[in-house]
């Protein structure tokens, strides 16, 4: 086995323990800590279906990013949704025999890169012509940015320039699932896309990737509008009750 | 501090996103709150020796009581969604009045102590120690936010700057570095029931003067009781209502509407006062305290119903969090949503009748309705959702024959905010509040120029004082601002004779 299958193994293994234990912790943060008071944005879904339907909303078409900038919101949509397709044809080196609408999607995977790779330069483009957005960037915001294209461009140039044995690079992830390696391909390219990847694992749940899953615990979108008709104490609320004289 | 000489903004031909000018309100700050009103309310009176500590295990605190002050301070990805979004950013231009960028003043400090990647890499990931520099900085900015939650109708997390400056005040005031303005309306609210420092005998006699002035005015005998145990409806609004103008003109429309609609109802001295400005420093205690007021009113008089008159920031701790603080209100009368809105009530009457209404007393007057910021995104009124908007607005087309809205930017869910919430209605940030009304300033001008709209009605005692104040410095007049109730008031047709003589022996006899 060589040098670098063994420390690309260690690696994949290591991030996502990180990736998965520290994210976990912080959901479980969110999901602990108490929303005390009724806080929706208004007009708000006075029906736990309703709040379905407006996260539904949020999580798809960004529906409020929508409200507020055409340009962020294209930009933002293109990155995030090219990402998505992207990682799901992804899927077909991780799955033995793979899944038909894996298959199906392959074409699509492929060329959402470039939507992607566009939405991306938008962004960054954004970040560094408006001056408002210039303003609010840390030198985080910018770098997070360029990880992600280094990320696509050596995804893409593997699919469409210069092909890796993506049969062998297969059959590593496979071993990896069951602790028996197979040797990682040694070319350059892939060595820097597999690598930026696993940073990126390892930064997610100390960055503002966490929008990922906070999204899912913003009150302001997922509380139903209905504190007349229902309390809504906190626990740490309720010991100040027992005080209450009135 | 005196007030320094400012310049107010241009109204240009349309609205624009202004350039960044950096530190331009950095010098905005309200006057800081004397030792003993800070004690009053349990803070310290001034800067303790160890601020830096009481104040970061204060966030610690706050970011496990907060759901949503900590996933707010996690998720902010930068976007830039919210940076064109506040009325204080386009009134000032100056950065930090960009949403994102107050929130960040406080992110800063968050990410340096509570996260990994602020431990290790502050200057990486923009993470700050908690210096002077930064707490001046608090202090200005944290104080240039009137929790109007717009930059949270286009966050696409829903990130909402009103809970980072609510709880950013929260630590101001545990480690002595409170507001002046706000607490000290606070203090006066637990001692004697109202904003104001009105006492009994003193409201007494004002609403006196009103029942013989409406008296004098229409030839009926409208009544404006206070304290009248057995009454129906506890009537909780605004202290300013009973003396501002143009609010106690609605303070007026109520009452009309209450006599017509032959609905008994009385006036509190206890809890005399709606506007809940615990809610501004962030106190769940305070405003719980402020909110038990009412309800001990509600058992003391024995009523069947609490109605909330017209207010916007009092109308989201009535709306949203009254039930919450002080209920359950299983004492009263359970056909009625508790509390209910006077709109909501007036709306009702005119849907089933009761109310006779010529809207061509109106006439003199072409109007427009403001949303107020914490009424269109902090609440409701009916039972559907957006009935906020609706419910105003068609009780203004019922006793008005002419009225346009301004444009779709700057009304409903993206109204601005008039410029004087969340705490910042004090003389000592005057600059602030006119800067800050400029968006809606350009909104209204546009309508007046083009449909000729000569007034504007709002429902909110905040509003209204701010609009007063700064109507002059736009070339506007300060009586075009009215009540959305005077305007009830207006139309309201009373007939000495149609008076409902056994609801008004009932009421005396109570």
């Amino acid at each position: 086995m060589s040098v670098l299958t063994t420390v690309f193994a260690v690696l994949f293994y290591v991030a996502t323990a990180i990736l998965l234990v520290f994210t976990a912790h912080k959901i479980w943060r969110y999901a602990k800590a108490p929303a005390p008071l009724k806080i929706p944005t208004t007009p708000a879904p006075t029906t736990r279906s309703g709040v379905v339907f407006r996260m539904v909303k949020e999580l798809t078409i960004f529906e409020s990013l929508f409200k507020a900038n055409k340009w962020t919101w294209l930009f933002g949509w293109m990155f995030h949704f090219g990402l998505l397709l992207v990682l799901l044809r992804h899927l077909r080196y991780f799955t033995d025999p793979v899944w038909g609408w894996v298959v199906f999607i392959q074409p699509f995977g492929k060329y959402a890169a470039f939507m992607m790779l566009a939405g991306l330069a938008g962004l960054w483009a954004r970040r560094i012509f408006v001056d408002r957005v210039r303003y609010i960037s840390a030198p985080s915001d910018h770098l997070m940015l360029l990880l992600l294209i280094a990320i696509g461009v050596t995804g893409a140039l593997m699919t469409f320039v210069d092909h890796t044995d993506i049969v062998a690079l297969k059959a590593f992830f496979l071993g990896l699932f069951v602790f028996n390696w197979s040797p990682l391909p040694d070319d350059l390219i892939l060595i820097v896309h597999l690598s930026l990847v696993i940073l990126l694992m390892i930064i997610f749940p100390f960055s503002k990737l966490l929008h990922a899953p906070g999204i899912f615990f913003s009150p302001t979108r997922n509380q139903v509008d209905n504190p007349r008709e229902r309390r809504h104490v906190a626990s740490w609320a309720a010991r100040l009750e027992s005080t209450k004289t009135g | 501090m005196a007030v320094a000489e400012f310049k107010t903004p241009k109204i240009g031909e349309y609205p624009v996103i202004p350039h960044l000018q950096e530190g331009v309100m950095a010098h905005s700050k309200p006057y800081v709150a004397k030792p003993d009103l800070q004690e009053k309310l349990g803070y310290p009176g001034e800067l303790v020796d160890n601020w830096k500590e009481v104040a970061i295990e204060k966030m610690g605190e706050l970011t496990g009581k907060y759901r949503s002050l900590q996933v707010f301070l996690d998720s902010c990805v930068k976007c830039g969604a919210c940076t064109d979004k506040c009325h204080y950013y386009l009134g000032t231009t100056d950065p930090k009045n960009m949403p994102v960028a107050r929130q960040d003043l406080f992110r800063k400090v968050y990410r340096r102590y509570f996260t990994v990647s602020g431990k290790l890499f502050p200057k990486l990931v923009g993470a700050e120690d908690l210096t002077e520099e930064v707490l001046d900085d608090w202090y200005s900015y944290f104080h240039q936010c009137s929790q109007c939650r717009r930059c949270s109708v286009y966050c696409p997390y829903g990130i909402d700057t009103a809970e980072i400056s609510m709880a950013a005040r929260e630590v101001m005031d545990v480690v002595g570095k409170g507001q002046k303005y706000c607490n000290e309306i606070i203090g006066k609210v637990h001692v004697i029931g109202n904003n104001l420092g009105l006492p009994e005998p003193a409201l007494v006699d004002t609403l006196e003067g009103l029942e013989e002035d409406v008296e004098e005015e229409t030839g009926v005998q409208v009544r404006f009781p206070v304290d009248e145990k057995g009454a129906d409806v506890l009537l909780v609004t605004p202290s300013a209502d009973f003396f501002a103008e143009p609010h106690i003109d609605g303070l007026i429309g109520y009452a009309k509407v209450f006599h017509q609609a032959g609905i008994s109802w009385t006036l509190s001295s206890y809890a005399s006062e709606a506007a809940n400005f615990g809610m501004f420093i962030g106190s769940y205690e305070n405003m719980q305290k402020l909110a038990l007021r009412i309800r001990q009113a509600a058992i003391d008089l024995g009523v069947k119903r609490i109605v909330f008159g017209e207010c916007g920031h009092a109308w989201r701790v009535a709306y949203s969090f009254l039930n919450t603080l002080a209920g359950p209100f299983d004492f009263l009368d359970p056909s009625y949503p508790v509390p209910q809105h006077i709109c909501e009530v007036t709306h009702g009457l005119i849907q089933e009748g009761r109310l006779t209404l010529d809207p061509s007393k109106n006439d003199d007057m072409v109007l427009t309705y403001h949303d107020s910021c914490n009424v269109a995104r902090a609440s409701r009124m009916g039972d559907r959702s957006g009935g906020q908007f609706e419910i105003p607005r068609e009780i203004i087309k019922s006793v008005c024959n002419h009225y346009v809205d301004m444009p779709s930017y700057s009304i409903k869910e993206g109204t601005y905010c008039c410029g004087g919430g969340g705490g910042l209605l004090t003389d000592d940030l005057i600059e602030l509040r006119v800067k800050g009304a400029l968006p809606r300033m350009e909104a209204l001008k546009n309508v007046v120029e083009e449909y000729g709209v000569t007034h504007m009605a709002a429902i909110c005692a905040i509003c209204k004082s701010q609009f007063s104040k700064v109507f002059p410095y736009y070339d506007f007049e300060m009586d075009q601002i009215v009540s959305l109730h005077q305007l009830v008031s207006n139309a309201i047709v009373l007939q000495p004779e149609e008076a409902t003589p056994s609801e008004e022996e009932q009421a005396d006899a109570a």
